[in-house]
């Protein structure tokens, strides 16, 4: 009753919708980074869209399942192949025992995620499955697979050739826009060092992880000048060590922006120029190492309707089906 | 004193204190996450207190931003106005200074230091006008300290000194981060302590490790079986130096998982603090001598 590991790409990890709630203790929510995948998936497969699945990064696993499953994969285009033989993603399929589960190279996106029928069955933690690899906490003895892992699969029965049409997924835009809300300490950098931080063309940097994304190309920031507060260090990015938000856009030494996501950094020093919006959390999630990408300002009645939209969007595709 | 509130995103509303770090900010951050605790308010997600500001998220399809900005201004005046006593603990964490791991580290990162020339502790102890390595180390584990925030990682504190800003050890962070930081380091950067709860990489000013783990996500450690994480904010540490046979013989009482930490109930008033200082931090330490 379990999945065999035969390799483990690059980073794949045991995920799920997370842990809120211990983030004033600094541990993340946590949770599939594209959370649209995440649910999909789930209920590609007949899970509950919060069952814990496989996320792979820019790599897919090889994997043999000891058990018929269903199994299907969202997310990035990551093409899955059943002893060798292409499968769709977006579309669950069967798996027989003894079954082997490889990937093609990634053709698009960043992330893909791999739903069994019955959920990865690792104990919760704190609530969730979820892997908090800083932490070691969750998933799978708290760490990304490894070559000769066995993950037990819990009770459950799919159904095959279930699929999301295209038109109910998520677009992708080239370059990537990023929403965001300017604020926190967007006051601490000059009008014209504001007015570029949109104007220019950031490229996704090689950092880019569960924790958050670094993006490079831009000018760097400039700061209005003062005395630095007691407490908060010299650099004029420095402030008195503060909680990020999630989505939150920290600037060190004003040079190269860093997006935090889903396994944050729950606070540090470094001054943020503000917050991407919820409804874009899962887009940073598929963007690759250079991507081009731009920062979108946006006020707060925007960003809420920009929610309500993605929250529909995820009802239409939930809605398609449960029918 | 007000709060500067900001929306962070349509999920967080940031809001700050005051730009520098004291007690009183530190305090009245804490009040209003109290606060916000104890209204229970419908689709509020996570209530973050940290040093000088705090966090609070919410799911705004359950509660429109607006509405919880109101409700939070008006939580504003109770909080810059309430009795800054705390019922707090008081906790005794064992450090080995000038331990050969965290020196190890700092000769390995020394080109990404500001004076690649010294150790982080002679650095330290050398622009903060201490004449020795010992009598630094004296002031940093002489007075207590309070935990002003936790988090970056899971289970690290922040600690500001209970002593007047003077006093306060200030210190830089690295040039660039290190790529690495032994588990259960002591370090500091600005005018905090932290304690590395897991090795990992960090810009902070290393002076010795503890024995005593303090994050636990198996919560095999007898003290971390209720809760992985030995702090929250508004607990008080104070630091007691160890030789290396007394951390050898800590470390083999944790190994056999017998040892605990000395915690004692306390009660905190910022204004007797404030009148007083030393006194107060006596009355604290006499608690864990036992007396």
């Amino acid at each position: 009753m379990a999945v065999k590991v035969i390799s483990p790409g690059l980073s794949t990890s045991v995920q799920d919708l997370g842990r809120p709630g211990h983030y004033h203790v600094g541990i993340p929510e946590g949770g599939g980074m594209d959370r649209f995948a995440t649910r999909i998936a789930n209920l590609l497969v007949g899970n509950d869209p919060g069952a814990a699945l496989l996320e792979a990064t820019f790599m897919g696993p090889e994997l043999e399942f000891t058990q018929a499953v269903t199994v299907a994969v969202t997310g990035g285009e990551l093409p899955p192949k059943l002893n060798g033989e292409e499968r769709s993603t977006w579309e669950s399929f069967p798996v027989k025992a003894g079954d082997r589960l490889s990937f093609g190279y990634l053709k698009g996106g960043a992330r893909a995620y791999i739903a069994v029928s019955g959920g990865i069955d690792v104990p919760l933690a704190l609530g969730s499955r979820s892997t908090y690899i800083l932490g070691a906490l969750g998933g799978h003895e708290g760490r990304t697979l490894k070559a000769g892992d066995e993950l037990p699969i819990g009770q459950g029965s799919g159904r095959a050739g279930r699929s999301l049409p295209a038109n109910l997924r998520r677009a992708q835009s080239a370059p990537s826009e990023l929403r965001m809300l300017p604020g926190i300490y967007w006051h601490r950098i000059t009008e014209a060092a504001g007015k570029r931080f949109f104007e220019e063309t950031w490229k996704v940097a090689p950092e880019a992880d569960r924790i958050g994304y670094r993006f490079r190309g831009g000018t760097p920031l400039e700061f209005i000048e003062r005395e630095q507060p007691f407490g908060a260090g010299s650099d004029p990015s420095n402030i008195v060590d503060a909680c990020y938000p999630y989505g939150s856009v920290q600037v060190p030494s004003g040079t190269e922006p860093i997006v935090l996501h889903r396994d944050a950094v729950s606070g540090g020093g470094y001054m943020m120029v503000g917050v991407v919006i919820s409804a874009d959390m899962d887009l940073i999630a598929q963007l690759q190492p250079h991507t081009p990408a731009r920062f979108v300002p946006v006020t707060l009645e925007e960003a809420l309707v920009a929610r309500v939209e993605g929250n529909a969007a995820l009802a239409r595709a939930e809605e398609y089906l449960a029918g | 004193m007000s709060i500067r509130f900001n929306f962070g995103g349509d999920e967080h509303i940031f809001g700050e204190v005051s730009e520098e770090m004291s007690l009183a900010s530190f305090f009245t951050g804490l009040s209003m996450t109290n606060a916000v605790r104890a209204a229970n308010i419908k689709g509020v997600t996570e209530i973050c207190p940290a040093n000088a500001s705090f966090q609070i998220r919410f799911n705004p399809d359950l509660l429109a931003p607006q509405d919880l900005l109101a409700e939070l201004q008006s939580m504003e005046e109770a909080a810059s106005k309430a009795d800054p006593v705390l019922k707090t603990r008081i906790i005794e964490l064992p450090v080995y200074f000038q331990d050969p791991w965290t020196h190890e580290t700092c000769l390995r990162f020394r080109e990404r230091h500001q004076d690649p020339s010294s150790t982080d502790l002679e650095y330290s102890a050398r622009i903060n006008g201490y004449a020795t390595v010992e009598e630094f180390i004296a002031a940093y584990s002489g007075q207590p300290w309070f935990v002003s925030m936790v988090g970056f990682v899971a289970g690290l504190p922040f600690l500001y000194q209970m002593v007047e800003r003077q006093k306060q050890i200030q210190a830089p962070k690295y040039l660039r981060p290190r790529t690495d930081t032994p588990k259960l380091t002591i370090g500091h950067g600005g005018c905090f302590a932290a304690i590395y709860s897991v090795r990992g990489a960090g810009g902070y000013q290393m002076y010795g490790v503890t024995p005593a783990p303090i994050y636990d996500p198996a919560r095999k450690v007898r003290y971390l079986s209720d809760e992985m994480c030995l702090f929250k904010p508004g607990d008080i540490v104070k630091f007691k130096s160890i030789s290396r046979d007394e951390y050898d013989a800590t470390f083999e009482e944790i190994e056999a998982n017998r040892w605990q930490p000395t915690v004692r109930e306390c009660t905190f008033s910022l204004t007797d603090f404030n009148r007083d200082i030393y006194g107060t931090n006596a009355k604290l330490m006499e608690l864990i001598n036992g007396r």
